[in-house]
């Protein structure tokens, strides 16, 4: 697959309902309350219930194979969450690829909310169809 | 700073916790649940046929479900061992009450298939603190979690949260003029006159017979009596101790050792040992007093250790 450094991955935007934040989190078998219960959420000091980390970790995956294909494979995932990406936001991941090194390629992705910055992070992968 | 510094040092000597299995193998409904609330329709984790015409050769699981498998769930709970809960329930106690994932860094040594039965263990790396954040002031704790199947390790994570006090919450930190306050009377107020100016009082008695804490009627039950005082000099030895770890006290860091002193003279006083912790404190231990200012109105007795 032809990916040079450089090269810059299709955007991916996701609106993040309640019925997201909610299913997701359930789906990645975290139960804090502040990912389910608005009252609780706003009672911790957050404006809304907001997305969990294992979703960024699979959302950014996601962004990464929904460009590569089924026949990539996923390396490493490393994330650094910035600020909170709350119910009804809109989250809009964009991506370019840093490194290669024979069919790896270093991704640096980074989801972007109506706050700014929540996830940025590097995915090493390696791209099907051998080295490019 | 430094209870959650050592009981860090603590928990990190303790290594890796004992591997503790998922709830259940890797299964599809849960891949399901995970790919349909994701949104992610990449056919190697549900489309059978696909997968066994891919690099994979049959369905695998998502790599970025590595940790779901093994979370504790609705009902969980953390395993006696789990670090991160140990350290936790510190920075609890100190305050840092509310908690948000930082970071997290997976590797992926292979894809996993259903049936297999991943296990993790865990080990507490490294707490740094405390760092003003823009949530408030708080602790990074970072843990490293391997995921392995039948001992053979599948996947690795360092996650990194940080624990903190939510902003404009009060300080936990002590507060030297917090203390609680004695309760000075009419025949307690010459011994806190006595600390302010830095003299260890005892109340003496007719006869010389010297009593500590201070009361209102001689021993002998001479209501005519008058009591005046001498001062000590200031030395003795550890009659008894303990160690404070709870409830929490006002301007102290748990734990602390509040030491009996049986003084030269011969009477017994109550004070905090200053400058030996939980660890070196003994019955013997020489000591003498130190006076700990709090403000014009109140200064403490205690004790540090006598070289």
């Amino acid at each position: 697959m032809n990916a040079g450094v450089g090269t810059e991955l299709p955007q991916l935007s996701i609106e993040i309902t309640p019925t997201f934040v909610v299913s997701t989190a359930i789906a990645t078998r975290d139960f804090q309350d502040v990912h389910h219960d608005r009252d609780a959420a706003v009672a911790r000091g957050s404006k809304d219930i907001f997305v969990n980390i294992l979703t960024d970790t699979g959302l950014v995956q996601r962004f990464v194979t929904d460009w590569a294909g089924p026949e990539a494979l996923i390396r490493s995932i490393r994330i650094r969450l910035g600020v909170p990406c709350y119910a009804y936001d809109t989250l809009t991941f964009t991506g370019r690829v840093t490194g290669r090194d024979g069919a790896d390629a270093d991704i640096a992705v980074t989801g972007t909310g109506g706050l700014g910055d929540h996830v940025s992070g590097t995915v090493r992968v390696t791209l099907p169809g051998g080295p490019a | 700073m430094r209870g959650i510094e050592e009981a860090a040092k603590h928990i990190a000597a303790q290594g890796e916790s004992r591997a503790r299995l998922a709830r259940d193998p890797v299964n599809q409904a849960m891949v399901n649940n995970w790919v349909e609330a994701l949104g992610d329709g990449n056919p190697a984790y549900t489309d059978p046929e696909f997968a066994r015409g891919s690099v994979h050769g049959g369905l695998v699981a998502p790599p970025a479900m590595a940790q779901v498998w093994t979370m504790n769930g609705l009902h969980g709970t953390r395993a006696d061992d789990d670090p991160l809960g140990a350290m936790m329930s510190v920075l609890d106690e100190a305050g840092y009450t509310s908690v948000v994932a930082t970071d997290s860094e997976q590797t992926y040594h292979r894809y996993l298939r259903h049936g297999e039965h991943v296990a993790a263990s865990t080990r507490l790396e490294g707490v740094v603190g405390p760092k003003r954040t823009a949530l408030g002031e708080g602790w990074f704790v970072t843990t490293r979690t391997t995921w392995s199947v039948a001992g053979e390790p599948v996947a690795e994570m360092m996650f990194r949260v940080l624990k903190f006090r939510p902003a404009g919450e009060p300080a936990p930190a002590p507060d030297p003029a917090a203390v609680l306050r004695p309760v000075i009377s009419r025949d307690t107020e010459f011994f806190w006159a006595g600390t302010r100016v830095g003299e260890l009082r005892i109340q003496r008695w007719g006869g010389g017979t010297l009593r500590h804490p201070p009361g209102p009627v001689a021993p002998n039950g001479d209501l005519a009596a008058k009591p005046d005082h001498v001062v000590a000099n200031g030395t003795g030895t550890v009659y008894s101790y303990v160690v404070h770890h709870h409830p929490k006290v006002p301007g102290k860091r748990p734990p602390f050792v509040v030491a009996l002193v049986e003084l030269d003279e011969g009477v017994r006083m109550l004070g905090e040992l200053l400058d030996a912790g939980p660890e070196d404190v003994y019955i013997g231990l020489p000591v003498e007093v130190s006076f700990v200012r709090v403000d014009d109105e109140l200064t403490l007795p205690a004790w540090k250790v006598r070289s």
